[in-house]
């Protein structure tokens, strides 16, 4: 016990430091705000863990942690961002920005041949011959990191070095990039091929105000802020572009544009009708085949249910591709059956209705286990007795199911279903992996099909065809998280009225 | 049991066995087709279901052999199919442990202690498994990328990276694990509480060695749900022989290069193993998908 006790202190002596570490980098990379969060959130630890006081969440401490940084953080990151313009256009930060402007060089025409001396041990020695006869040469430095060489001048007759050959250089491409060679007059010089250095100024210069300045047309630059572009006087935007913070611009975008608005009503009506009509079909078919299973008539039970149970048993990654196959409209096997019988083609994936009614069928053939296997606890709890007193006054399996299965079922099944509607209006794994949308509408801004989901449409808005929207997915998955979230609470005190009444 | 029967009680229950097979059959065959498409030459559908030739040309492919084309060329695997096997299987049993450490330690607390905001935090936990994480992605993205400028191995392509956005989702399995804990009997603990012993010696001492078995299933679940996870491993993973097996499978049926035979192969070598774990653990794995409704 002795220790297991010194293990767990050693265990928190050294998160202790490797906390440390991680603020004091993160202050060196400047992100202040990080380290200090990094800080606090060491401190908050250090004093659960000192304090008898909080015992318990001694214990809860490491899983709340998990759940807080990789749970509750996104959420309320993907807030953050979607009050921001983060985009392809607008990746970086200010500050990087800025550094990118003021990096990028910009040639002036001149152009000067240069050798490299091989010193042994890596090392080289830059010489530099311009056209009018001027001979240069700089200390000898480590090929491979990024320098900046300052060259002196080197007498005409200054006997000829042994330099490295085309090949050698070429293997070495890389490298000549990360050096900066600077002439006796301040001028900066990178490598234009193989054999010549490319004198070059800086394309932007900062001035006192903060503003920056083109070299090469002496125009002013001033950051907008508001938007995240630098611009010239007429308001033309330089790229790249930086973050900034838009306020409400990609809400009001969403419900205020028509070309973000019609998408997105459509996909919404879509989502909720797909996650309505598989709560109810396979609610429908798991109750009926769970009221077949539970019947004491019917023999050969545990096979059946193993065989009914196999649909969900398969991993979702496996069987939706499998469906994806199965439905393709040239090359799939329900196609070539159906042209066999009736000599039909369906467009699965190319007619709106077809490709909606596949997404249903598939997904309730994902789906209708679970609800089996609920419904099949739920329906035993069910005493025999009522099923008795019904066959003594005559009455019919449907009747059975209508007057005692369902009304004894439902409440303890609602709240299952809720949950059940609220996975399937997020199923992106389902949609990305069957048809990612298609068939896309041919009349909207941003790619989107009629059968995309809240869940995949915000997808294909970050990550795909459209060109990182990263802030508008964010705005959109907000929406959808006020939506789930009224859900989810409704959702609680179901389950404790659920709770309350058994 | 029924005292009454009907007098047609015998066709109906005939009747009742018919439905089921039928409904059987049905969603039985596109599993049943995929076994027969896996062992049929070339990649696309032939004249019937039944094939007439049979190869093994999928299955060698799928296991990282090059087989020899009918022009007389070798033909490579499409996709290193092992590899994202083994990607898998390694971010799954790392965020398996990551999850049951995490989560049990959590669960005891739960279970066994009083303190103020207890009820709070657990209906907290409640509502966070109600929310998925697909809606989060870009953030996950974005804060990955940022991790990624500092700390390279725990950046975006990195399977670090992917055990640690695991390692929040561990709701379910506290709900599980406490509840198996409350089936224990207290007095074991007290009794060792006379004797001495710290909450800490307690639980790691008498608590743990008998959970033993949800412990293994939470670990079972962990590990499948790893396993199958797509959303968030699509985003984080882009290189292709960084790919969990999740991903990996999507990339075999595009029409420009459609591996239909090849993906058949593939989807058998790896749903099958998994299936079979699936089917094992069902009876956990439902209780656990419902913890809420019938815990606590």
């Amino acid at each position: 016990m002795k220790a297991l006790r010194f293990t767990l202190m050693a265990l928190g002596a050294l998160s202790l430091v490797a906390a440390l570490a991680l603020a004091f980098a993160l202050h060196a990379a400047h992100a202040s705000g990080w380290a200090l969060a990094v800080i606090a959130l060491t401190a908050l630890a250090a004093w659960v863990y000192a304090s008898p006081r909080f015992m318990a969440w001694r214990y809860i401490a490491p899983g709340g942690l998990a759940a807080a940084l990789f749970i509750v953080f996104p959420m309320l990151y993907t807030l953050g961002i979607s009050f921001t313009n983060y985009s392809g256009e607008h990746l970086l930060s200010y500050e990087r920005a800025t550094d990118v402007l003021l990096a990028r060089g910009q040639g002036d025409g001149r152009s000067m041949g240069f050798t490299l001396e091989p010193q042994g041990g890596g090392r080289v020695r830059l010489h530099v011959l311009s056209d009018d006869g001027h001979r240069y040469a700089g200390a000898p430095f480590t090929l491979g990191d990024t320098v900046r060489v300052p060259l002196q001048d080197e007498p005409a007759d200054a006997p000829a070095t042994p330099a490295a050959d085309l090949r050698t250089l070429t293997a070495q491409v890389p490298a000549l990039r990360r050096i900066t060679a600077l002439l006796p007059d301040g001028a900066e010089m990178r490598v234009l091929s193989l054999r010549r250095l490319a004198v070059e100024r800086p394309a932007y210069m900062r001035e006192a105000d903060g503003s920056l300045r083109a070299t090469a047309d002496g125009a002013r630059l001033v950051a907008d802020l508001d938007e995240g572009w630098w611009r010239r006087a007429d308001g033309t935007p330089v790229t790249p572009g930086f973050r900034a913070t838009v306020g409400l611009a990609n809400y009001r975008s969403i419900f205020g544009e028509s070309r973000f608005y019609q998408p997105f009503m459509r996909v919404f009506a879509w989502t909720v009708a797909f996650a309505s009509l598989n709560t109810l079909f396979t609610f429908t078919i798991g109750l009926l085949l769970a009221v077949a299973l539970n019947w004491p008539a019917l023999k050969g039970k545990p096979g059946y249910r193993i065989a009914l149970f196999l649909p969900y048993a398969v991993p979702a990654f496996i069987s939706i591709p499998v469906f994806r196959g199965l439905f393709n409209e040239n090359l799939g096997e329900i196609n070539l059956v159906l042209f066999q019988l009736f000599g039909v083609r369906p467009g699965w994936f190319s007619d709106a209705t077809l490709a909606r009614s596949m997404v249903v069928i598939v997904n309730t053939w994902l789906g209708y286990p679970y609800m089996m296997i609920l419904c099949m606890g739920l329906i035993k709890a069910i005493p025999d007795e009522l099923y008795e007193a019904s066959a003594l006054v005559g009455a019919g399996p449907l009747m059975n199911l209508w007057r005692i299965t369902l009304p004894l079922i439902g409440r303890p099944m609602a709240p299952l279903l809720v949950a059940s509607f609220a996975t399937n209006f997020n199923n992106l794994t389902l949609v990305a992996l069957l048809t990612n949308g298609a068939p896309d509408y041919l009349d909207t801004a941003v790619p989107v099909g009629a059968t995309d989901l809240l869940a995949s449409y915000t997808y294909r808005i970050a990550f795909q065809d459209s060109g990182q929207h990263y802030a508008l997915a964010c705005a959109i998955a907000t929406i959808v998280f006020l939506i789930v979230a009224t859900i989810a609470l409704a959702n609680l005190r179901l389950f404790k009225v659920g709770k309350s009444v058994r | 049991m029924s005292v009454v029967t009907p007098s047609n009680q015998r066709w109906r229950v005939i009747a009742v066995h018919v439905a089921l097979l039928a409904f059987i059959t049905l969603t039985m065959l596109p599993l049943l087709t995929i076994l027969s498409i896996s062992l049929r030459p070339g990649n696309f559908a032939g004249g019937s279901l039944i094939p007439k030739a049979l190869t093994l040309d999928h299955w060698k492919l799928a296991l990282g052999i090059s087989v020899l084309g009918p022009d007389g060329k070798w033909e490579a695997p499409p996709f290193p199919v092992l590899q994202w096997i083994a990607n898998s299987m390694k971010v799954a049993l790392v965020s398996a442990a990551v999850a049951l450490l995490l989560s049990v330690t959590s669960a005891y607390a739960f279970a066994r202690m009083r303190f103020r905001g207890k009820r709070l935090t657990l209906d907290a936990l409640l509502l966070l498994q109600m929310f998925p994480s697909v809606l989060a992605l870009v953030a996950i993205y974005s804060i990955f990328d940022r991790i990624g400028e500092w700390v390279p191995w725990l950046g975006l392509n990195s399977h670090w990276s992917l055990v640690l956005a695991y390692s929040g989702g561990i709701a379910q399995h506290v709900w599980l694990i406490k509840g198996y804990f409350e089936s224990l009997p207290v007095e074991l603990e007290e009794a060792a509480a006379v004797d001495g012993a710290t909450p800490l010696v307690a639980f790691v001492r008498v608590l743990l060695p008998l959970a033993g078995p949800i412990l293994a299933v939470v670990f079972v679940l962990a590990f499948l749900g790893a396993m199958i996870e797509y959303p968030i491993a699509s985003v984080l993973l882009h290189e292709e022989s960084q790919l969990t097996l999740a991903v990996g499978s999507r990339l075999f049926l595009f029409n420009q290069r459609y591996l239909w035979g090849d993906f058949a192969a593939t989807a058998i070598l790896a749903g099958l193993p998994l299936t079979l774990l699936f089917l094992f653990t069902q009876r956990w794995l439902v209780s656990g998908l419902s913890a809420g409704a019938v815990k606590g």
